[in-house]
């Protein structure tokens, strides 16, 4: 082929690319006048109303996200044997957040602008709510986020049915002090949870007379621990502060066991091992060792019973319930609450309506908190027994108000 | 030559012919048709078509696995990202997640240089550019290839992304760079900004796709194709074979480049999750279902692949990924060249028919 001919080729390319462009452009702020904003409103003219549920069903979270739904599923399913809200039934539909976190943003999307959901639940790591939450504040819509997480958030359109914090990693720090802990080994997978957390164990050590003796990273998914187990072995700390998430466990508590370290000269405080975790790591590497949560299946309230025995009745005798998919099954009738005092599933009523909405919860009452959209929640920390199972050992006595950014804790006033 | 035979023959013609066609439904046709939502999808999809292109050069032509595009990928997306992310920051402040994290007090000195659009939009291109020309030269000169370059490619993509979740304070992490909400002063919250990014998008493929074109032609993609087939060879006749995978693989790095910057457009945020090992994977796989050594196969293969997993998943969103890991099973056991080949396939197995009957 001549040179002469490609080159004309590629002009010829070129000039009709930019004229098509143009033409694009032109038709398409022709049509902006007519085209709506996208803000998003709930179709709820038929008999029944969407809620969205977004959960990783796929890849390396759907492990954990799963029973989130199936939770969120079961509440649906209650709700609407009482009767629905405002007399519709409640029709979930189910996408698949993959655990990649855009793609939580598309679907997140899909929800709102083609199935017109009224809300949705679901979302599990950090990295996936971070993403979500601006298409939600784009379209004005709203998230039900149900685990426990870092904090230094409040979006005005998020609600947050976890444990921020000050319900969760204060309480199981002053669970330490109070029993004489004072040097403290930091572990946790890279990533921004334990980063965050562990930012704030610094501060709380420097502030209470602690010292931390280490802080170790280790990739999400990383299972060789034997320098961290290692160095926590020859450091001698009087606790360590376990943020490892996922499959990671399985191998840090195998080659903890294995040096020699023992819950009682070594007591581990995790905060993202729960009962579903713990039958999947051993309960024989977990016997004694600590966790700090806001509800376990053993957790005696009667409402706890009432939810235990609908999920085995639902999904089979030997599933264990745990404090996300506890706060999910919270999340739909607080929802319900709020739209209920509404009068309207109008997401600006809602919110509106939010402010002081209470929920006899299998965790306890909880509290709906206006200013934050975080709820008041009691901290528990917990001891694994033998068989995997999580028993209560201490609990805050009442709930803990939400203060997501550490606000009244003066330690923490270099943190945000 | 009848007129028609002039248009269907492989030449220019049909090239300007094929082009306009491909503009036509990309510029015009879909933002007719599809609803905003979809389009944004779309914009996202050609992203990935755009890395396609490139991959197609590289090992399509160039016989050079890169399992690591994510890599240049991410070079451009963060280029990007950081510098949208400081046009919406006011004066004097520190990004969102800087100021969340408080690791930092003042904007880091790397951080700096991208404040200017006049230095950020260049390297997103340039960079990656520049990173794989280096690379280049260091890997090929070295004769390294097959499966040893197609680790060492992907050993990188790794390490980018885990040095990015490590700086949680000057990157944002694990979290990476979110709530982006302008291009360049424009709103990406309206619909007809956003458009206007699907047609820039489009756009970048299309030109994507001529460059690579005008470089499979010419006596250049010649040559790549004997370095891929025959290094030796090559060598014997005075070229040298580095030199030659070299610019290919420099060119694809820019593509891949131009493409994260589009991403972050279409997409408003960019994390490490994004570029590691498994999408820069999902790139390769994308390209081998479209068929490697074509021109379109690649693009249009990341392309299908992408739409058929929303698709898949919005449909099935239990057993979906079934659906994925079939056709990927079924495309390399019965057309290893991808669906390009499809039609040669078809064609081949009718042809024979015939023969059979009669022996």
């Amino acid at each position: 082929m001549s040179r002469q001919s490609t080159r004309r080729t590629a002009l010829t390319a070129l000039a009709a690319t930019v004229a098509l462009t143009l033409a694009a452009c032109g038709a398409k702020s022709g049509e902006t006048s007519t085209a709506t904003t996208a803000a998003a409103t709930a179709d709820t003219t038929g008999g029944t109303v969407k809620v969205g549920l977004l959960n990783s069903l796929s890849g390396t979270m759907a492990i954990s996200e799963v029973t989130v739904r199936d939770s969120l599923l079961l509440a649906v399913e209650q709700i609407n044997a009482s009767g629905g809200v405002l007399g519709k039934k409640i029709e979930p539909v189910s996408e698949d957040g993959a655990s990649d976190w855009p793609t939580f943003a598309e679907k997140a999307q899909k929800l709102i602008s083609v199935d017109k959901v009224a809300a949705t639940f679901g979302g599990w790591t950090s990295a996936s709510r971070k993403q979500m939450l601006p298409v939600f504040e784009k379209n004005k819509a709203l998230l039900f986020y149900p685990v426990q997480y870092e904090g230094l958030e409040a979006s005005p359109y998020i609600f947050y049915t976890g444990a921020t914090t000050n319900q969760q990693i204060i309480p199981a720090l002053d669970y330490l002090k109070g029993e004489g802990k004072k040097t403290l080994f930091l572990v946790g997978s890279d990533y921004v949870f334990p980063r965050t957390a562990n930012k704030e164990i610094r501060a709380y050590a420097e502030a209470n007379g602690m010292t931390v003796v280490d802080e170790q990273y280790k990739p999400l998914g990383n299972t060789e621990f034997s320098a961290i187990v290692d160095k926590i072995k020859s450091s001698k700390p009087d606790a360590v502060f376990n943020t490892l998430n996922g499959d990671s466990n399985v191998a840090f508590w195998k080659q903890y066991k294995s040096v020699g370290l023992e819950a009682a000269t070594t007591p581990v405080m995790s905060v993202s091992i729960a009962e579903e975790e713990a039958k999947a790591i051993g309960p024989q590497y977990l016997s004694g060792q600590l966790v700090a949560w806001n509800y376990y299946m053993t957790t005696d309230t009667p409402k706890n019973k009432e939810f235990v025995a609908a999920y085995k009745a639902k999904y089979g005798e030997d599933k264990p319930t745990s404090d996300p998919m506890e706060a999910a099954y919270v999340s739909v009738f607080l929802w319900k609450a709020m739209v209920e005092k509404a009068g309207s599933f109008d997401v600006e009523k809602v919110k509106a309506a939010a402010d002081g909405i209470t929920f006899d919860a299998p965790e306890g009452l909880v509290t709906v908190d206006g200013s934050n959209q975080h709820i008041a929640k009691t901290a528990r920390i917990g001891k694994i027994g033998d068989d995997g199972t999580i028993t209560e050992v201490w609990n805050s006595g009442k709930p803990i108000e939400p203060d997501p950014f550490l606000k009244t804790y003066d330690w923490a006033a270099g943190l945000s | 030559m009848s007129a028609l035979d002039r248009l269907t023959r492989p030449g220019p013609l049909r090239a300007a012919l094929g082009f306009g066609l491909g503009a036509l439904v990309l510029l015009v046709v879909a933002p007719a048709t599809l609803s905003q939502f979809r389009l944004d999808l779309l914009a996202k999809y050609l992203c990935f078509g755009i890395v396609a292109v490139g991959i197609g050069l590289a090992w399509g032509r160039g016989g050079m696995l890169t399992l690591g595009q994510g890599v240049y990928f991410g070079i451009g997306a963060y280029a990007m990202a950081m510098h949208l992310k400081l046009a919406q920051t006011p004066p004097g402040e520190l990004p969102d997640f800087m100021q969340l994290y408080g690791e930092v007090t003042e904007l880091p000195l790397w951080w700096q240089p991208f404040r200017q659009a006049s230095v950020a939009v260049p390297a997103t291109v340039l960079l990656p550019m520049l990173v794989a020309f280096v690379l280049g030269q260091a890997v090929f000169r070295r004769r390294i290839k097959g499966p040893y370059f197609a680790i060492l490619s992907q050993a990188l993509a790794a390490a980018m992304a885990i040095l990015i979740v490590g700086q949680q304070g000057t990157t944002g992490g694990t979290n990476g760079l979110t709530d982006i909400t302008s291009f360049f002063g424009y709103d990406l919250g309206d619909p007809v900004n956003r458009t206007t990014v699907y047609v820039v998008v489009a756009v970048c493929l299309l030109g994507c796709l001529a460059v690579a074109r005008q470089l499979m032609q010419s006596r250049y993609g010649e040559l790549l194709v004997a370095v891929r087939d025959a290094p030796e060879r090559v060598r014997f006749l005075g070229y040298d074979p580095a030199n030659v995978q070299t610019f290919a693989y420099t060119v694809a790095a820019g593509m891949a480049g131009l493409a994260g910057a589009m991403f972050v457009c279409a997409v408003q945020a960019i994390n490490p999750a994004s570029i590691d090992i498994v999408p820069s994977i999902a790139f390769v796989i994308g390209v081998a279902v479209g068929g490697r050594a074509t021109l379109l196969g690649p693009a249009l293969g990341a392309i299908g692949v992408a739409w058929l997993t929303t698709a898949a998943s919005e449909a099935l969103a239990d057993r979906w990924t079934y659906i994925q890991g079939g056709l990927f099973i079924l495309v390399v056991a019965f057309l290893p060249n991808g669906l390009a080949s499809l039609p040669r396939v078809v064609g081949d197995a009718v042809r024979r028919r015939p023969a059979e009957v009669t022996s």
